[in-house]
């Protein structure tokens, strides 16, 4: 029987895959401290693609599209399972979107989007690795100076 | 090409390419060649200045005025609502209804991008922080042209503030398409920022760096030669640490060395930068640039409001 190093979970999200340096900051952006069901955070785990994995599985929780791009900035190998019944029902990977709304503040402080109440816009100019140009102020930003909302 | 333009927002130099730079500077030689006289009679620019100016905002309202259209708007938004905390976002929203194109310089950068996006007119960057300054690469395209005979091969040296200064980060992105070598001459802590130097290498541009023009002002073609901008330093410290630190003028540079032919050209104002022994030289060609604002806005008014083939 295989041996699971975190416990399975009847319904609801896991991401896997992720960088393990970034699985708190995974579990930050899911904001699991107010989540009520079962939360399972695993780091540390071995992995043949990354040496050392992140996991977190969420139960009754259907991770949405800001969220998976979100996690996509920070650990853009990341896949997600949606499980039903102890079954995995769709299982995807996180990709980087060509444009974010509303996700990454803008790191130039006399940009316009950090003075006036404007929901940031970044065109991303590069996945991999990630490279960000603001929509309203042009300046480019790199992984060390994502900020997220 | 006059579709391209036609109600079109200018907002950067990052969104025209080659093609499109030259049909405005083919246009602004038209503008200068020909008496456009009533071209835009009965259309109204609203000109809304958050910021001080002297030579762009004139230079928009006099082409417009000779173009025969008509003004509104304000050099000091202490006298409009935003002084009773009106957010820009509503100022465009309700000025739109008034005017055909709008002219806005802002404190904020972004602020033009984000008026585009909210007005349905035209809308027109004269300047937003320390980001772009569209027209005003224009006009210096233009008379860099005018003034050399062409833009294809130059070797140019950007002098001063090239940390904050709008005009030269926009002005590098635009030579970039005409085959340029680049020198960028600053003290340390106003360097070209390192985005603009990768996006440049990354456009195959020769860029190298110095804080001298000691043994690179005989290779020069162009010098364009920028103001250290007190308003952009958060430090005063820091601002008196370079301040004054560039000061040209006609004999240093003659003793150094240069090219019979050199332009130098500058955005103005200046304040200590060039001295005015090199006014009344063939060098110079900042007045006559500062001039060439008229029919380049002419230009973009008259392509952007539809009202020339």
């Amino acid at each position: 029987m295989k041996h699971l190093d975190v416990s399975a979970i009847k319904d609801g999200s896991v991401i896997d895959h992720i960088d393990s340096k970034s699985t708190l900051k995974v579990a930050d952006i899911l904001n699991i401290r107010n989540e009520e069901q079962v939360v399972l955070v695993g780091m540390n785990l071995t992995s043949k693609l990354l040496g050392k994995k992140g996991i977190i599985k969420i139960g009754g929780k259907i991770i949405d599209q800001k969220e998976a791009n979100k996690i996509a900035l920070i650990a853009p190998n990341a896949t997600v399972n949606i499980i039903k019944d102890y079954e995995v029902v769709k299982k995807f990977k996180i990709a980087v979107p060509d444009v974010l709304e509303g996700i990454v503040k803008c790191f130039n402080p006399n940009c316009v989007s950090n003075d006036i109440n404007v929901v940031p816009k970044f065109n991303v100019a590069s996945k991999n690795p990630i490279k960000l140009q603001c929509h309203y102020c042009e300046r480019f930003m790199g992984t060390q100076d994502i900020q997220l909302i | 090409m006059v579709k391209r333009f036609k109600q079109r927002d200018i907002i950067s130099i990052r969104h025209f390419n080659k093609e499109e730079l030259l049909y405005i500077l083919d246009l602004t030689k038209r503008m200068e060649q020909m008496d456009y006289t009533d071209i835009l009679k009965g259309k109204v620019l609203a000109s809304l200045f958050f910021e001080p100016s002297t030579r762009t905002r004139l230079s928009f309202e006099s082409a417009m005025q000779k173009l025969g259209g008509i003004i509104i708007g304000f050099a000091d938004s202490g006298i409009t609502s935003v002084a009773k905390g009106e957010s820009l976002s509503d100022s465009i929203r309700i000025i739109e209804g008034y005017c055909d194109i709008i002219v806005l310089r802002h404190y904020l950068e972004g602020s033009a991008q984000l008026a585009a996006d909210i007005a349905e007119i035209p809308v027109i960057n004269a300047g937003d922080g320390a980001n772009q300054h569209p027209t005003q690469t224009f006009l210096d395209l233009y008379t860099i042209q005018k003034t050399k005979g062409t833009l294809e091969g130059l070797t140019v040296g950007f002098l001063g503030d090239l940390k904050y200064g709008r005009t030269v980060h926009s002005l590098a992105y635009a030579l970039a398409y005409f085959g340029a070598e680049m020198f960028f001459i600053s003290p340390a802590s106003l360097r070209m920022p390192r985005d603009c130097i990768e996006e440049l290498r990354n456009r195959t541009v020769t860029c190298h760096e110095s804080d001298s023009l000691s043994g690179i002002s005989r290779k020069l073609d162009v010098i364009y030669c920028t103001r250290i901008q007190k308003e952009r330093f958060a430090d005063p410290v820091e601002y008196e640490k370079v301040r004054g630190i560039y000061r040209l003028n006609k004999a240093l540079l003659e003793e150094m060395g240069i090219k019979n032919n050199l332009k130098i050209l500058h955005p103005l104002p200046r304040v200590d930068e060039m001295d005015e022994s090199l006014d009344r030289t063939n060098y110079a060609v900042y007045f006559h640039q500062a001039r060439n604002g008229i029919p380049i806005r002419k230009a973009v008014l008259s392509a952007v409001l539809g009202a020339i083939e």
